[in-house]
């Protein structure tokens, strides 16, 4: 008998683990939950890891899932066993693929995280809605509820698929069962080797298309055979339960592990029965455990073939007693009688009553429930309420579980107080920072429990809505049984605080059981630190009988040299404290796992963390908790007074994290919100913000400029205006002659400032007595915030400057307010500037259609948003429809507008005679190509509205409705180098070649920044990334160049860093050009590896090793006989090399791979070089008249 | 004429050895200095910072952007990514296939920590010894002159646990006490000196408002310093010596040689001439050594040092003394 392993490992390792290893060929595309299986797989590739016949499979990233799957479909067709990982969006682009794939009865398996499919709003989490949403392909669909599941259905699915030929979706719930670290036995390579039939795939290859075999697929058929020549498959569907379930019995005669297509679980004389798939059946299975061992009769039906739906199979493995059952559907159908797997089950039993082969001892009621939608919670008090419901003599039907509907009054009332936790099972929560690294330690704690001690683990992390300053809560469980909680821990033995300043923020205590553990890093000692807990904690710990513990983790990460990272030490807190091993041997195992995890990247980094972890415990403290609760001070408001009534309703609520709170009447029905709520969410998340020294100070405004978030801002007002000015508040005389005799400021959002310091590295102006002084120094937040929070809250109500007055280069722009604020980007981030900068000059008459990314997230992630409005009420109206879509979705916005100026314009013309004609010609006739103009013309409408209130007609009404589209609307598409290149190409294409007024704002961050840096077709020539694990053996696409080739296309390529002028102008000319433009811009970002303080400089080496050329090519210069490529950037003046190897992605090859990284760095050095000289070239070509006088 | 040394437990063919510079950085010229009669190479000096640094900015990087749902990391983890300057472990296995002088690697910082362990790597890539270059400039006004001391020792004690192969101590002449240091030094079982090290001399761009990284070669007079505390130290030290800073000719060699040192490294001339300098110095040395009748170069060694010299006291005050009266005369 082969021995097998204990690992504790995450659903998409657990899947790809077997994916990678039973087949030739992996198609990948990233999307969250599922990005980490093809990164897993692509890993395995590299490091030259063989499938179980040994051959390492070829895992390549295509364009879009849509891309993969018919890569999928041709490398099946082929003849290779292939798989493709994804989830969504993602399945839904690959449908008409899977059409194919099942029409022509081709073994496949796809392993899908099962995600939320993208309606009012996108959501990253877990449900069934993408699984919906593909069952009518012809697909087996195939689920697993844990991680050990998804690792035996992955093997499982594929030995079905190759006895029955129908592909088979695998699929588990994204990140509650993707992402929760789990103790799984191993299937080893033997176990598969066996468990893969030889003979059946060798049937797969010889069905694969080969011209020694010739055959033809794909033919298209007409009506008089379609129909039945798609009829003539049915017996393989018949098959096909059959062959699934002699898959099972093989696997269960190998491991032990026995499964059904449904699994029935609990009194075989049960009378009230739960149906389910997914990961909600483990949370049903533990509930119905401890109905039972209380005297009920219950039980759970978990569905593992969900399609083809075996009618048979469902009523033979209900007990003959059920008497009622509630099918939880994990998805919404809008419109339908029920959700699907209810109409199943209605169906099944209808057709064995009519058929006359029900079993039933009575014919059961059934009802169906949804729950569980973007990972909503689904727990033993959400499961303890649908067995009540069930207990009813008429029970609810079409109901909701895990939230309060308040509209539609389907939800099922909840006991919040209830659980089943016992003391049996050790709960543990752990607050921590992204950046302390608090995440690493848990997930090395839990495998040290999980595979160092006979207990069961399971760790599960919940992360943040924002990049910068992401808190994350690390749920750990573990205990003598399996453990089956697939839900958050609601009552935990032991609370940890990693930093400091979650004690105002979180309320962490409520989730403490009585007489728990809470461990505080903190600067205060022992004897010191009661006093400076809030009243609320003070009263919890009491309240709970909490024991307290306490330690300066920053203060020994420092000594230590940890920077940032507390990790170790928390983690060695934890290990002492819990006492779950004694402490020595818990320290060795913690040595272990660092060794683990960064021996092999060097031992210096090793030893690091073994010196946080000797330095621990001599700093950890047992705090002496007070009597009473004597603090004066309470956790301070979530949002301020003044914030509006949605916000102090809904979005603060959200930002406390009980949005799980808010009943269905507290949303918009239709996904819509009001912008402008970043300014409510007050973060404190810097460390050091910049101080103004107004006398050194050139005002140049380059730091409003680079400001990633917002944070700085300047302003030029009337002296007047300082009236009433805080104490603090710094105003100096304006030094320019623009707005001679105003006064100037300069003024920090000290709580909204990420503290990323790239405002105080561009301060050009140094202090000449002590050059370490510059007009921007950093300094620690916490003295200054509030003097800060008073002088910003004046800085705002200072009057905006009058556009029309301004000269708009790079210092007017910044005067202009920023309709895009605090987002919550990485500290640093290298794309915001840009999105500002557009709406600094066009936000209150732009329209953004955004692709799904980075710049969607941060911009429309809530609770808060930051496109903001200006003081007349006017902003940036955004949307994020798709990932591939984004330019064909603006392109959209473009046509309503165009329609409906159109008709204004119409109406204008007919109603002339009574507005008058002056007005009128006035209107028709205006250029709003410059701010002057737009102010103009708005101020014209104005008049036209006052007009058209004397005039009744229905005309005059509409005209009056529509008269906002006679003032120049901006029309902008946004997103990443992974829509602009490769999934949106295609669309992005069609919207520049169609010659409408769109323009396209490409952040070009060189990856798939938001799903964690994976290669795109924009990735640099010799980097590394993910999906390229091998350093990108091409050159990047030249999007810009390919653009050009149109000729009325408008294409800037751009590098704030580099030339902030030309960025300016670029945006200026993108947008006044009256035809499509495209803007290319450099954005710095984390996944290049290197400090984002320093962006600027790396911005600026690309441009002058050649690497990334600037230039305007405008068309506007053709029509006047001028060559319309303008080059912004000089000729390379460092090397290729300079430039890269200061980035971790591109030194990364360097050390994995020197001899390639060398040959591929020379030949980044030749292409960038040639590009550098063929732009060169171009911008050197004589036009139109010159061209004729030379010939001539 | 017989030119062998000792030093650090090798015999050299012959006093001279090519210093820590950007010499020892390419393996072309370091061929070319075993040619030109180099008895052994000091490979360019390894800095704690370069250690460190790297490995500060993979932590950061590491845990940088961390906590967002879709993404744990942004940065790939290859096999065999590690940081460190594992180039530098690569470029001694080169040089001591390429080459049958001794190789002995130089590494550089200023305070125990985990980058001493590179030591071990050197040694296990091939490095024939370890020069040890505390380099420090104390400007803390609360750091005393034995804190200073202390942290080489500590350095010292650090890497010999984890060496077997000779290592010498590269020192700078700021201490109060260079002969206690050196003998509290060989208790801690550092096995050579090298005095002494130069400090980088920054300058001041005063345009830009910056200091300026700056690093002038040696001159002649610098030797002076070096001869009088090879003379103390080597009469009454057992530690290998070598002279480093000011060496620029065959006289110079032969008066190091002569104050004590086993070996002399040679930098500027080398920079400034090229390796054939070597060959030109030691067929000086030879004549000279023939001319006045000596047998060997060990002959001569330490003959001129604190216990030998005819008048130990010129080494210290007395010289100062009598310059000041030659000024007065």
């Amino acid at each position: 008998m082969t021995e097998r392993r204990t690992v504790m490992i995450d659903g998409n390792e657990a899947t790809a683990s077997v994916a990678h290893r039973i087949n030739d060929v992996c198609a990948i595309y990233p999307i969250t939950p599922s990005s980490n299986m093809g990164e897993f797989a692509d890993e395995w590739s590299a490091q030259g890891k063989t499938n179980i016949w040994g051959v390492i499979p070829d895992v390549i990233e295509m364009q879009s899932e849509g891309g993969a799957a018919a890569a999928v479909h041709g490398s099946l067709q082929g003849g290779a066993l292939t798989t493709t990982f994804t989830a969504s969006q993602g399945l839904l682009l690959m449908i008409p693929s899977m059409y194919k794939i099942a029409g022509e009865l081709t073994s496949a398996v796809f392993h899908v995280s099962a995600r939320t499919v993208a309606t009012h709003a996108l959501s990253i989490f877990g449900d069934h809605s993408d699984i919906n949403a593909v069952r009518q392909t012809g697909w087996a669909l195939m689920a697993s509820g844990s991680v050990q599941e998804a690792h035996d259905m992955a093997c499982i699915a594929q030995m079905a698929t190759l006895a029955s030929r129908i592909p088979c979706l695998h699929f588990f719930d994204g990140f509650r069962t993707s992402h929760e670290v789990s103790k799984i036995e191993y299937l080893e390579d033997d176990d598969l080797r066996h468990l893969m039939n030889d003979d059946l795939i060798q049937a797969h290859r010889d069905r694969a298309m080969s011209p020694d075999r010739p055959i033809i697929r794909g033919t298209s058929q007409n009506p008089d055979t379609f129909f039945q020549a798609r009829e003539a498959i049915n017996p393989f569907y018949e098959a096909c339960a059959g062959h699934v379930v002699d898959a099972m019995k093989t696997f269960a005669k190998r491991t032990g592990r026995e499964y059904k297509l449904f699994d029935y679980v609990g009194d075989p004389e049960a009378e009230r029965v739960v149906v389910i798939m997914g990961s909600g059946a483990e949370a049903v299975h533990e509930m119905v455990a401890w109905l039972n061992a209380k005297g009920e009769k219950v039980g759970l039906l978990k569905v593992r073939l969900y399609r083809p739906f075996s009618a048979s199979d469902f009523i033979g493995a209900l007990p003959k007693t059920t008497k009622k059952i509630a099918v939880m559907d994990r998805t919404k159908e809008p419109g339908a009688v029920g959700e699907p797997l209810y109409l199943d089950v209605i169906t099944a039993l209808y057709e064995a009553r009519a058929a006359g082969t029900s079993t039933f001892e009575s014919e059961p009621i059934v009802v169906g429930g949804r729950y569980g939608l973007s990972s909503k919670e689904f727990n033993d008090t959400m499961v303890k309420s649908i067995f009540d419901n069930l207990a009813a003599d008429q029970p609810r039907n079409h109901f909701t579980i895990g939230i309060v509907d308040d509209v539609s009054h389907t939800s099922l009332p909840m006991d919040d107080d209830f659980t089943i936790a016992g003391d049996d099972v050790f709960r543990g929560l752990f607050y921590g920072l992204g950046a302390d690294g608090t995440v690493g330690a848990n997930k090395n704690s839990i495998k040290i429990i999980g595979e160092e001690t006979d207990n069961f683990a399971q760790g599960y992390f919940v992360y943040d809505s924002k990049k910068a300053g992401a808190v994350t809560v690390s749920h750990l469980r573990f205990g003598p049984d399996p453990i089956r909680s697939s839900y958050l821990i609601r009552k935990a033995k032991f609370v940890a605080c990693h930093q400091w300043v979650f004690i105002e923020k979180l309320d962490m205590l409520g989730f403490a059981e009585e007489g728990g553990t809470f461990l505080v890093n903190s600067p205060f000692g022992p004897d010191e630190i009661w006093d400076h807990f809030p009243r609320e904690v003070q009263q919890d710990i009491l309240d709970k009988k909490l024991k307290v513990y306490c330690i300066d983790a920053t203060e020994v990460a420092r000594e230590t040299g940890m920077g940032r990272r507390t990790n170790t030490i928390m983690q060695t807190c934890f290990f002492a404290i819990s006492g779950i091993l004694p402490r020595d041997e818990a320290i060795e195992k913690i040595k272990n796992a660092i060794k683990k995890t960064y021996g092999a990247k060097g031992d210096e980094i090793a030893q690091l963390n073994f010196n946080a972890v000797d330095g621990t415990l001599a700093n950890l403290h047992e705090v002496k908790v007070g009597d009473t609760v004597s603090a004066t001070v309470g956790r301070p408001p979530t949002v301020s007074e003044a914030a509006p009534d949605l916000v102090k309703r809904v979005t603060a609520v959200m930002m406390e994290g009980k949005g799980d709170l808010l009943p269905v009447s507290a949303f918009p029905p239709d996904g819509t919100w009001p912008t402008a709520t970043t300014q409510w969410e007050k973060r404190n998340i810097a460390i050091d913000i910049p101080v103004w020294d107004e006398e050194l100070c050139i005002q140049c405004n380059k730091c409003v400029l680079v400001c990633p978030h917002a944070a700085i801002r300047a302003k030029v007002y009337e002296p007047s205006a300082l009236e009433g000015a805080p104490e603090t508040f710094k105003s100096v005389d304006y030094k320019a002659k623009d707005f001679a005799g105003s006064k100037y400021s300069l003024q920090v959002a000290p709580e909204d400032c990420t503290g990323c310091q790239i405002c105080a590295r561009v301060c050009p102006a140094k202090d000449k007595s002590n050059p370490k002084h510059k007009a921007l120094d950093m300094t620690l937040q916490m003295p200054l915030r509030e003097q800060e929070r008073e002088n910003y809250a004046f800085f705002l109500d200072l009057p905006e400057v009058d556009r029309t007055k301004v000269k708009i280069d790079v210092k007017g722009s910044q005067f202009f307010q920023p309709l895009f604020e605090y987002s919550g980007a990485c500290e640093g981030c290298g794309e915001t500037p840009y999105v500002k900068l557009l709406t600094q000059l066009f936000g209150d008459r732009l329209l953004v259609g955004n692709a799904t990314g980075c710049s969607s997230i941060y911009g429309g992630n809530l609770p808060t948003t930051p496109y903001a409005r200006d003081e007349n009420g006017r902003g940036p109206a955004w949307n994020n429809s798709l990932f591939e879509d984004a330019a064909e979705f603006s392109l959209g916005f473009r046509l309503a507008v165009d329609q409906t100026t159109a008709s204004a314009r119409r109406l204008l013309k007919e109603l002339a005679s009574e507005i008058g004609d002056d007005l009128v010609d006035e209107i028709l006739l205006a250029d709003q190509l410059s701010e002057e103009g737009i102010t103009d013309q708005r101020e014209r409408v104005e008049t036209l509205r006052k007009k058209l209130e004397a005039i009744d007609t229905p005309e005059a009404k509409t005209l009056t409705d529509i008269a906002d589209y006679l003032v120049r609307k901006t029309v902008w598409a946004v997103g990443g180098d992974g829509w602009a290149y490769d999934i949106g190409y295609g669309g992005l294409d069609h919207t520049l070649g169609i010659g409408r007024d769109v323009n396209l704002l490409v952040l070009d961050t060189g990856v798939y920044s938001n799903t964690g840096g994976q290669a795109s077709k924009a990735t640099p020539l010799g980097a590394t990334a993910k999906f390229a694990m091998g350093g990108k053996e091409t050159p990047s696409k030249d999007l810009g160049m390919m653009s050009m080739a149109y000729g009325h296309v408008y294409v800037a390529s751009v590098a704030f860093g580099a030339k902030d002028s030309q960025t300016v102008r670029a945006f200026l000319e993108a947008e006044s050009y009256p035809g499509p433009s495209i803007i290319i811009a450099y954005s710095h970002c984390i996944a290049h590896g290197y400090n984002l303080a320093d962006g600027l400089d790396h911005q600026k080496a690309a441009v002058d090793c050649g690497a990334w050329p600037l230039y305007r090519f405008d068309p506007r210069r053709t029509a006047m006989g001028e060559n319309p490529l303008k080059l912004d950037s000089r000729a390379p003046k460092i090397s290729f090399d300079e430039y890269a190897l200061s980035e971790t992605r591109f030194r990364m090859l360097m050390k994995t791979n020197p001899e390639r990284s060398k040959r591929l760095l020379e030949e980044a050095q030749r292409v960038v070089r040639a590009k550098y000289d063929m732009y060169q070239q171009l911008a050197n070509l004589h036009y139109g008249s010159d061209a004729d006088a030379d010939t001539n | 004429m017989d030119l062998k040394t000792t030093y650090l437990g090798f015999e050299l063919s012959n006093p001279i050895v090519s210093g820590s510079c950007p010499l020892g950085a390419s393996l072309d010229t370091i061929k070319h200095l075993e040619d030109a009669g180099a008895a052994a190479v000091v490979l360019p000096s390894l800095f704690e910072e370069e250690i460190m640094g790297a490995v500060q900015a993979q932590m950061e990087m590491e845990s940088a952007g961390a906590g967002f749902a879709e993404a744990s990391s942004y940065i790939p983890n290859p096999d065999g990514y590690h940081v460190g300057p594992d180039k530098y472990l690569d470029h001694i296995r080169a040089a001591k296939e390429a080459v049958s002088i001794p190789i002995i690697a130089s590494l550089n910082g200023t305070t125990p920590g985990g980058w001493t362990g590179y030591a071990k790597k050197m040694e296990d890539a091939g490095a024939d010894a370890l020069e040890l270059n505390t380099y420090f400039i104390a400007t803390d006004a609360e750091e005393t002159g034995a804190d200073v001391e202390k942290r080489t020792l500590d350095i010292v004690t650090a890497v010999k646990e984890t060496v077997s192969i000779p290592v010498a101590v590269k020192l700078s002449p700021f201490f109060s006490s260079l002969a206690n240091l050196a003998k509290q030094l060989r208790e801690k079982g550092a096995d050579g000196l090298v005095i002494f090290n130069r400090f980088y001399q920054p300058d001041v761009d005063i345009e830009e408002l910056d200091i300026l990284p700056n690093l002038r070669l040696s001159t002649a007079d610098e030797l002076r310093l070096r001869l009088r505390w090879l003379a103390i130290i080597s009469a009454q030290s057992e530690l290998s010596l070598a002279a480093t800073g000011g060496a620029h000719n065959a006289v110079d060699v032969i008066k190091a040689t002569m104050a004590g040192a086993h070996s002399v490294q040679m930098v500027s001339a080398l920079l400034i001439h090229g390796p054939e300098h070597i060959t030109r110095t030691l067929e000086a040395i030879d004549f000279w050594l023939t001319e006045h009748e000596y047998e060997s170069l060990r002959q001569m060694q330490g003959s001129m040092n604190m216990a030998k010299v005819p008048d130990p006291a010129k080494l210290t005050r007395a010289n100062y003394m009598k310059m000041l009266d030659s000024w007065q005369q």
